[in-house]
């Protein structure tokens, strides 16, 4: 095990490199002059010649991402062009407010994913079966952000009950104030891995239900409850790890959510800086993002191989 | 999947087993779809969409770019506006059936793109083997280590709006996704006896893979193609929602709805058409999938 786990920290070593890669060629890709992408265009000449030395601009661009890579490693992202704030700076308070998002999300999720994938599987081909796999299908079909909008006129528009807009007042804080802010969102960004986890659990169970020891615990006469634990202990590894890949698909797709509710998060920075065409935010946002991604992906595989060796990759 | 995987033993001349057969092997997936409800149904709706919007100008509808400042907002039910107005005065419904236009074109095509691209790369990767495979699938590993919404709108976003630039982006969003099914499904088929057969009577590479290998793998490719159709016009609506991809004042069912939010307190009914038109394309192709899946009889 402990073999198994250093050696997939080793791999995820290059893996983490080539994706800064990517995001280093986000300035490139982007038409133009890359110093343009980087600098506003009323930057001094100082300035200009400053950042080309300092990056190495006029140098080929092998040696250019060493010398990025080196600045992002101590956590220098750049300044973003529309407000010259460090990009660093907004990246830790946003990206806590959409792991807030995503978390509650991704925990909603699996909490319906599991119940209604659990019943769907025990009850398969029934009524509640159908309604299940209805659901799973809708969840994954719909466009979030307009489910998004519809919340907002159901529940804010019409109803009154909740807020649209925002993460509250200052600092986030568990309390009212603040979650009722919070409910709309997640909400709306827990469908999809509530559909995925519904569909996965559903299938896991409808498997463990036909293998022979559940006929055995059947035959012990156990109660349809205790046989419940059985099948959920059996099927919750597979859960864990869809959950966990979609927090990490939520992290880093939250930006259509947090865009309709207008959630302070990395999605909006995203999306600011996309209409300001502030590449340094992006390039940083998209980093950040990924680097939590790939760590999301080792740590999934790393449980699921202690909760179950068969699952080993080699 | 079994049912082709048998049909030829490579030591005959396999064109000859394989043509009849294969046709009615797609005559029986044919019949399995009909029987189908739910996937004719949502066949049938697609089918609906897209006749009008493929004959859109003979369908006697207003200008889609052309508004009117007196007829703002019109609720839906007006006379002469069945669907109502938008914030421009502009015909709904003219406005829907322009924007389906668009949005499937920029829905579809990066899955397309996927499918042809991808899938040749990941049969190459699982044919080759080796070194090959390798290097192919080392590169997919890098790209599905980004969350797919947030490298379509990376990517696009450094690109700059546009159709074009969204279309790229998004195809460099599924094209690993190809690349690793069809890799998959390939590895395992090459290993198969009958293959193996074939090889050993001095068959090329490239016959073995046209003959024996890509008959047997299109099947799954294709079916996990159609899947992806519903995720991306999700995500194509997404980026023109987002203000990528496509540019105003053109219509379009995600960049519609961002034009709208501000509608709705006034029109809420209104405002929420557009998505709707998403909906229902991505839960048919959705459906459809599924049953094709079924009808198929593939799994991937």
């Amino acid at each position: 095990m402990l073999l198994y786990t250093l050696r997939r920290i080793l791999y995820a070593v290059p893996i983490a490199l080539a994706v800064s890669l990517v995001c280093f060629m986000l300035v490139h890709i982007a038409p133009g002059d890359p110093i343009d992408a980087i600098l506003p265009p009323d930057a001094s000449a100082e300035t200009v010649a400053l950042v080309r030395k300092d990056y190495g601009l006029d140098k080929p661009l092998p040696v250019q991402f060493g010398l990025w890579l080196a600045h992002v490693v101590q956590g220098d992202f750049g300044r973003s062009i529309a407000n010259r704030r460090l990009v660093a700076d907004e990246l830790v308070s946003a990206a806590s407010k959409t792991f807030i998002l995503a978390t509650t999300a991704a925990s909603l999720g699996f909490v319906i994913g599991c119940i209604l994938g659990g019943l769907a599987g025990a009850f398969r081909g029934t009524l509640i079966d159908r309604a299940a796999v209805s659901f799973a299908v809708g969840g994954v079909s719909v466009p979030h952000y307009w489910l998004g909008m519809v919340l907002v006129i159901i529940f804010s528009v019409t109803l009154g009950w909740l807020p649209s807009m925002s993460a509250g007042p200052g600092d986030w804080a568990w309390d009212w104030l603040h979650i009722r802010h919070l409910i709309l969102p997640a909400i709306t960004l827990s469908v999809i891995p509530a559909g995925l986890v519904t569909r996965t659990v559903r299938g896991v169970v409808v498997e463990i239900l036909s293998q022979d020891f559940m006929t055995t615990l059947r035959g012990k006469g156990l109660r349809r409850l205790m046989l419940t634990v059985h099948v959920m202990k059996n099927a919750a590894p597979t859960a864990l790890a869809v959950m966990g890949l979609q927090l990490g698909y939520l992290m880093g797709g939250s930006i259509l959510v947090e865009t309709v509710f207008a959630w302070p998060g990395t999605g909006m920075m995203l999306n600011q800086a996309i209409f300001q065409r502030d590449i340094p935010v992006l390039q940083g946002t998209t980093l950040v993002l990924a680097m939590i991604f790939v760590a999301l992906n080792l740590l999934v595989d790393l449980i699921q191989t202690a909760l179950d060796p068969r699952m080993r990759r080699t | 999947m079994t049912e082709i995987a048998t049909v030829s033993s490579g030591l005959v001349a396999p064109r000859r087993i394989l043509k009849p057969r294969r046709a009615s092997y797609w005559r029986a997936v044919g019949r399995r779809l009909l029987r189908d409800r739910v996937t004719m149904v949502c066949l049938g709706i697609l089918a609906v969409m897209a006749l009008a919007m493929i004959f859109a100008p003979l369908l006697g509808l207003y200008d889609p770019l052309q508004g009117s400042m007196i007829r703002r907002l019109k609720p839906v039910g007006t006379p002469g506006h069945i669907l109502g107005t938008d914030e421009l005065g502009r015909d709904m419904l003219t406005r829907l059936i322009y924007g389906g236009r668009l949005s499937w074109f920029v829905g579809i095509t990066p899955v397309a793109i996927a499918f042809v691209v991808g899938g040749a790369l990941g049969i190459t990767a699982g044919y080759a083997g080796g070194r090959i495979n390798m290097a192919i699938m080392r590169i997919t590993d890098v790209f599905y280590a980004f969350p797919s919404v947030l490298l379509a709108v990376a990517i696009s976003g450094a690109l700059g709006p546009g159709i074009g630039n969204a279309i790229i982006a998004m195809t460099m969003v599924f094209i690993p996704m190809m690349i690793r099914i069809s890799e998959s499904v390939t590895t395992s088929t090459r290993n198969l006896d009958y293959v193996e057969a074939a090889r050993s009577t001095g068959a090329s590479a490239l016959t073995v893979v046209r003959v024996h290998v890509l008959p047997n793998v299109l099947g799954s490719i294709f079916v996990y193609a159609t899947t992806l159709v519903s995720v991306s016009m999700i995500l194509a609506s997404g980026l023109s929602f987002i203000g990528l991809g496509v540019k105003p004042p053109e219509p379009e069912w995600g960049l519609m709805l961002n034009t709208l939010r501000t509608a709705i307190y006034t029109q809420p009914l209104l405002a929420t058409l557009p998505g709707l038109g998403i909906f229902v394309t991505s839960l048919c192709f959705n459906m459809a999938s599924d049953g094709l899946r079924a009808a198929m009889d593939v799994r991937a």
